[in-house]
């Protein structure tokens, strides 16, 4: 068990170090997030400052234009523009987190050569067309219907929780292509897509969530026309193409979180101490657990980095475990901020109280707790099939 | 970085693992607990309270089993950290937390965490010519039992057991023989019937003699004493460094059992039947299963930590989320053996026991907590 970096590791540290000193004053001013088209603006601009300094598609492959960097390099990264206050990949998540890693993984040689380079550049930005009203965390049960006509698929349905819909490119679509019935379980049958945004009968309608915000939208697909080669992957094999990215979400996803949540209790201590509330040992205790939360959570994620890193990317059963534990220490996290708020904790223009309405979502998104908890039970500890 | 057991240490964990499935197999554990079941070789007649029923009396019982402390002892476990030079197997840390798990994780008593801290303190000449030094010279091979007493005010376990007592102050460290100790000591009835515990009385004499002689900055005047912290209070001083030793270790043992009660529960959920299923088949069990190893998980990473680093916000974590991680896992493993549970004759009580009796020793909750706190506003006044 070894905690310390390498002399590679270190040196790769401190030039993104001396580098995001550099930069990070040059940034214009954060938009307003009501500002749709000037949040794409500027997470692009970002994008496009990685990069031209070598830093786009770190834990890309090289043969799709990434760096190829270790997972360690990887969580690296993610923890230094972290703490340096850079910003959030925001816009370019879908392209560079889940939708560029499949074409890399799954695309042919022109698909890979016609979508990469934009999400690595930041000149095209993507979002995720996978969950639909009745399609949640029963995902296969998706009933977006894409039939073929000529050389294009016919597509017609809606999808929910798009994050960025109104100012994507493109959308990466699951579409069912065959029916469900005895010889087609609902796991196959289904296609990825690569459908443009701005095809005729895409409708994206924001969809307001509970902390007041659009940060999401539904779309609404009346036979829209994607060409058949815009498809990845074989038709009805979908649901595999998808899946070899969507398990590499938990390696690194969540390390900027867990650098801010300690950032954020740090801030919580230094208010209570101001407003006197760190005389209440309930309340001082509760932050001092807090932190051993948080001290966990980034002891997970290097025990989970370093066994990705040993078995050459490919995540471990850790992923669950983790988030399961981050979601939860998320939520207390602010409900220990409403503590110290006392009486502000009301007052939804204080950023931990947007912040802890956030949060709520994240025993929901990207796999509910429940469903997590399945799969350790199922796929980790071997229990029988639930129900 | 690489923050994943090496094969060395694989093999050190599976070693100790199979030397205890051997040596001190469940029916040992057993023989222990239940007193008047058939006993082995070495292993003693049970104490004095046979008065209070078959339960009472086997939790009366619980001498330590010297034919095996001496094999834990020839097999290197008090002596893992001891430097090849002093006779020990020159390991570090990461290596004892590992033994020390496997020992958590097979509820095998005795004040492993004293003797092994002796054994470091002997091996560093931490003691004279004095009684002292004889008491700690057979800690590393098994040959003497060393119990703590803490400042806390914590029960002393295996009191009767042991020849030598290792005493931590504030700043002071000591080590004194047992029949002293036991003089201002009773026994109380413990609710680990593995482990007997005497409560310490309020007159401490030994204790504050060194402690005063220690602030004092004095050579300790009395004989049997051998002062040998020479810093001063906080996180520096000798002291100190041995309670944080102490906090981890116990975490491990710790993360053992959280990890044992882990794989009792799914295997009982796996095999045992009810309304024509699996009781593991239904999620209401399933979901319980899944936060228990979450928990055992989250401990483990933070007591490897610890283990490497050795800081001491770390180690009020590992011991914090450790205890959590025992004492829960243990709560909801009894819950998934419904009835069954809740019986003498399945181990899951004698973990929530054990549990509870490492969760009071060394670093309890509230002071883990309070020590984070502290290092959340150090952090604070650092940056500004």
């Amino acid at each position: 068990m070894d905690l310390t970096y390498t002399e590679d590791e270190e040196d790769f540290r401190h030039r993104l170090r001396a580098w995001l000193a550099d930069v990070l004053p040059k940034l214009p001013d954060r938009p307003h997030p009501a500002d749709w088209p000037g949040r794409r603006a500027y997470d692009c601009g970002w994008q496009r400052m990685l990069h031209d300094a070598g830093y786009a598609g770190l834990h890309w492959p090289t043969d799709a234009g990434g760096r190829g960097a270790t997972p360690t390099q990887h969580l690296i990264f993610l923890e230094e523009t972290e703490r340096a206050g850079a910003p959030y990949v925001g816009a370019g998540f879908v392209g560079l987190l889940h939708a560029g890693p499949t074409i890399a993984a799954e695309g042919t040689f022109e698909q890979r050569a016609r979508w990469l380079p934009p999400i690595l550049r930041g000149d095209e930005v993507w979002c995720q067309g996978f969950s639909e009203p009745d399609a949640g965390s029963d995902l296969a049960s998706l009933r977006t219907r894409a039939v073929r006509d000529g050389d294009a698929y016919v597509i017609s349905g809606s999808k929910i929780w798009t994050s960025h819909a109104e100012i994507a490119d493109w959308c990466e679509l699951l579409v069912r292509t065959a029916p469900v019935n005895a010889d087609t379980p609902k796991h196959r049958g289904i296609t990825w897509l690569a459908m443009p945004m701005d095809a005729p009968g895409v409708t994206v309608r924001p969809l307001r969530t509970l902390a007041g915000t659009a940060e999401f939208a539904e779309v609404f697909l009346d036979e829209v026309r994607v060409p058949v080669s815009h498809r990845v992957g074989e038709e009805n094999d979908g649901w595999r193409v998808t899946m070899v990215t969507l398990s590499f979400e938990r390696g690194t996803a969540f390390v900027g979180e867990v650098v801010a949540c300690r950032r954020v209790l740090e801030a919580l201590a230094r208010t209570a101490r101001a407003n006197g509330r760190w005389d209440d040992a309930v309340l001082r205790r509760r932050l001092g657990r807090l932190a051993a939360e948080c001290a966990a959570l980034w002891r997970l994620t290097q025990w989970n980095v370093s066994e990705a890193q040993r078995t050459g990317g490919v995540p471990g059963v850790g992923g669950s475990v983790f988030k399961l534990r981050f979601s939860q220490v998320r939520q207390e996290l602010y409900d220990a901020a409403a503590e110290v708020l006392g009486p502000d904790a009301l007052d939804a223009g204080q950023e931990w109280v947007a912040d802890r309405l956030s949060s709520l979502s994240y025993t929901i998104a990207a796999g509910t707790s429940q469903i997590q908890r399945n799969i350790v039970a199922e796929r980790i500890l071997g229990l029988p099939k639930g129900r | 970085m690489d923050f994943q057991l090496t094969d060395d240490q694989r093999a050190l964990r599976t070693g100790m693992r199979e030397l205890l499935e051997r040596r001190f197999p469940r029916a040992r554990l057993r023989a222990v607990v239940d007193g008047d079941a058939a006993r082995g070789d070495g292993m003693a007649a049970r104490g004095d309270g046979a008065a209070e029923g078959s339960d009472g009396a086997a939790a009366r019982g619980g001498e330590l089993d010297r034919a095996l402390w001496r094999e834990l002892g020839a097999a290197g476990l008090f002596a893992l950290r001891v430097p090849e030079s002093a006779g020990g197997v020159g390991l570090g840390l990461p290596e004892a937390v590992l033994a020390f798990e496997e020992s958590g994780r097979a509820l095998l008593p005795g004040p492993l965490v004293a003797t092994e801290l002796t054994a470091g303190l002997w091996a560093a000449g931490a003691f004279g010519a004095g009684p002292a030094g004889s008491l700690a010279a057979g800690a590393a091979q098994g040959e003497t039992v060393v119990t703590a007493l803490e400042d806390s005010g914590a029960p002393v376990e295996h009191l009767a057991s042991a020849e030598a007592v290792l005493v931590l102050g504030p700043t002071a460290v000591a080590v004194i023989p047992a029949e002293e100790a036991a003089r201002s000591a009773e026994p109380m009835r413990s609710v680990d019937p593995a482990t007997p515990l005497h409560r310490p009385t309020p007159s401490r004499t030994r204790l504050d003699q060194a402690e005063q002689a220690g602030q004092a900055g004095q050579p300790d005047r009395t004989d049997q004493v051998d002062r040998t912290d020479q810093a001063g209070p906080g996180r520096s001083g000798l002291a100190a460094r041995l309670r944080r030793e102490a906090a981890l270790l116990t975490a491990a043992q710790q993360l053992g059992s959280a990890s044992r009660t882990v794989e009792l529960a799914v295997d009982h959920a796996k095999h045992r039947t009810q309304f024509g299923r699996p009781i593991g088949a239904f999620q209401a069990v399933q979901h319980l299963c899944a936060q228990m190893l979450v928990r055992a998980e989250s401990a483990r990473s933070v007591v490897y930590a610890a283990a490497v680093t050795e800081d001491p916000g770390d180690i009020a974590a590992a011991k914090l989320l450790a205890d959590e991680a025992a004492v829960h896992n243990a709560r909801d493993c009894l819950q998934v053996h419904g009835g069954m549970g809740f019986t003498w004759e399945a181990d899951v009580h004698l973990h929530l026991k054990r549990a509870w009796v490492r969760a009071g020793q060394w670093q309890s909750v509230a002071a883990a907590e309070e020590e984070l706190a502290a290092g959340l506003v150090s952090t604070v006044e650092t940056c500004l």
